[in-house]
């Protein structure tokens, strides 16, 4: 049954899992199911960097997805990189089966801030729907306040609204609706 | 749209193509990947990428720089970025001497490279948008475009053939509205300068001082105003070619720069005291006898023979009246589309009108003629009627409006008006009075007429 597995990948905050469940709930037809947690990979540890290879949760992820799960999302709260870029908000697979989003960067803390947990929540949110967006085939949108749109740094994120915008809302909308056998 | 700009990304290291590789495709472009230099060229071979990351260490095979210096042979259009490392930005300024457009050391932060990206593909798309708009010129003044079947102008069509990738001055002389830019913009757009620049420069347009300016450009503090350098004319038309219009009107100064140019191709800017040396094509062009300027002493004799290497003249209309209907049908064709007008033709009487007038302002005029009866014309073809108006300006009311006079003054008066007309040309004027030249002499002596 088509369903969007989300997954700890070490530990996270269990509010995290209210608000990603409401997001995922508003905008996706798809029944969404929690799976037992991973423990950090540790070989995707780069000591030089003091970040982890965000490849090596995407891989772990596709190799631990359930038997017939449509997509899986996996959280984490370690600080994710590729080896060109210096850091992820997260990583998708583009119109594939898995993403992953860190909530390192998302944190008020991260910026030498006191923490903010509505903050959180709200980039969080952004986040889910920005890379799940990516494993439904939305690219990167010219709107800035559009969900889709690229963020390079955390004002970027701070600018998005917690939506799609009406072209991406229909390009999702035209996605669930042309899936054989339905949801 | 940015699938129309593909991006291909060499490295050894799987983990970093396909990392890298991801990040792009959420970006919205295609991207391929090639695990090492020798693959990345066959790619290139295969596919016009706009931008190829390529990393500089690639143990084993070809490395980076050998990679680009490939891939740009295949792509000499292809922009490359050299991916490094920290320890390696020497051999990265290495890279860019041999032609990487940019290069980034890994990790870089996403801004940085997503900026990058947009950057080259703004520029792309500028290069890419200003080819297609070449090439259009390049089809708008094509020969055929020139539209006759007179004998003399299909002389000249073939010699702009024969003479348009040649670096020769050409002269073109011809009544106002006979088409000279048009036939320089034929020489220009058919030979190998054609995708350089063709800029036109209206001699008679300006004063001495601004035209010089105008052509050769000013320092800083040159003259009150000149606030920076500023390039001319003469420097923006570098590798291509410079069309004097008009150039019969311009001051001695200028003749006497204008001839340094020719003779040297270098000159100095208003106010500059460097040499600044162009490879220039110079057409001019001009409505007057410049040989008879010459002579007169108006125009200097050296700088007109370096002008007339190649002289090209252009009938008047009148002498090539069985163009009228081509290019009349021609204009109402183009005209009405313009316009949104539903016009299908010309209708024979109205033609008749058209070849019988003498179109003193030659092809231009006939275009605006046809012009203005589109835009006054409500029927699906012009008609006669719609250019009365042009019969009333062939034949003036006042030039009939004469008082008693002896038949003499008469005849003394309309060949004086002729002469003005055809601005002292005796032959001109002859053939406009339906006498021929040894008449027209004697009546000026009994008349005593100097022209």
């Amino acid at each position: 049954m088509k369903a969007l597995y989300l997954v700890a990948i070490g530990n996270v905050p269990d509010k995290a899992w209210e608000w990603i469940e409401d997001a995922a709930a508003n905008w996706f037809p798809l029944p969404v199911r929690r799976m037992p947690g991973f423990p950090i990979p540790e070989h995707a540890f780069d000591a030089k960097r003091g970040q982890y290879q965000s490849v090596e949760f995407m891989k772990l992820l596709a190799q631990q997805a359930p038997r017939g799960a449509y997509r899986v999302l996996g959280i984490t709260d370690v600080d994710l990189a590729i080896p060109m870029l210096s850091f992820l908000f997260g990583q998708a697979q583009f119109d594939g089966q898995v993403a992953v989003v860190s909530l390192r960067r998302l944190r008020q803390e991260f910026y030498g801030l006191p923490p903010e947990e509505a903050v959180l929540r709200e980039r969080t949110v952004k986040e889910v729907l920005h890379e799940m967006g990516h494993t439904f085939g939305l690219v990167h949108c010219p709107d800035s306040k559009c969900v889709m749109s690229l963020a390079t740094h955390i004002e970027l994120v701070d600018t998005k609204e917690e939506q799609y915008c009406a072209r991406c809302g229909l390009h999702l909308v035209e996605r669930f609706t042309s899936w054989n056998g339905g949801v | 749209m940015k699938k129309n700009w593909p991006i291909l990304v060499v490295d050894d290291e799987d983990v970093m193509c396909e990392s890298m590789a991801a990040w792009l495709r959420e970006d919205g472009y295609r991207v391929d990947t090639a695990s090492n230099g020798q693959k990345g060229v066959e790619s290139a071979k295969a596919t016009d990428y706009a931008i190829c990351f390529i990393d500089l260490k690639m143990p084993g095979g070809m490395d980076g720089i050998e990679t680009m210096m490939e891939i740009r042979r295949v792509r000499p259009d292809a922009s490359v970025i050299i991916i490094t490392a920290y320890a390696t930005v020497d051999t990265a300024i290495q890279a860019m001497k041999e032609g990487a457009q940019e290069y980034i050391v890994k990790p870089c932060n996403p801004q940085e490279i997503s900026m990058l990206v947009a950057r080259i593909l703004k520029l792309k798309k500028l290069q890419s948008e200003n080819a297609v708009l070449r090439k259009k010129l390049n089809r708008q003044y094509r020969h055929h475009d020139i539209i006759t079947k007179n004998p003399r102008m299909e002389e000249i069509l073939a010699l702009t053939q024969e003479v348009a990738s040649l670096r020769s001055t050409v002269l073109i002389r011809g009544e106002s509205g006979t088409g000279k830019e048009l036939v320089a913009r034929a020489v220009h757009y058919s030979g190998n300068r054609a995708d350089k620049p063709f800029i036109v420069v209206s001699c008679a347009a300006l004063t001495e001082t601004l035209l010089e300016s105008e052509l050769f450009g000013y320092e800083k503090g040159a003259f009150t105003g000149a606030n920076g350098q500023v390039k001319g004319k003469f420097e923006l038309a570098n590798g291509g070619t410079i069309f004097l219009d008009e150039i019969g009107d311009i001051s001695a100064k200028l003749q006497a720069d204008l001839l340094r140019v020719l003779q040297e191709r270098r000159f100095y800017r208003v106010g500059g005291s460097q040499e600044v040396e162009v490879d220039v094509r110079i057409i001019a062009a001009t409505n007057k006898n410049l040989a008879e300027e010459a002579q007169q002493g108006r125009f200097r004799e050296d700088l007109y023979y370096r002008l007339n290497v190649i002289e090209i003249r252009l009938p008047p209309l009148r002498e090539r009246r069985e163009d009228i209907p081509l290019l009349a049908e021609h204009f109402v064709h183009r005209i009405s589309l313009e316009l949104g007008k539903d016009i299908s033709g010309i209708s024979n009487a109205a033609l008749k009108l058209l070849i019988a007038h003498d179109w003193p302002g030659n092809v231009r005029e006939l275009e605006n003629v046809i012009e203005r009866a589109i835009v006054t014309c409500h029927n699906g073809q012009l008609e006669e009627q719609d250019f009365s108006w042009l019969q009333k300006s062939v034949i003036p009311a006042q030039a009939w409006d004469i008082p008693d006079v002896p038949l003499g003054e008469l005849e003394r008066r309309a060949i004086v008006a002729a002469l003005e007309r055809k601005h002292g040309n005796v032959k001109e004027a002859s053939a406009a009075l339906g006498i021929d030249r040894s008449t027209l002499y004697d009546k000026l002596k009994r008349y005593e007429i100097s022209h």
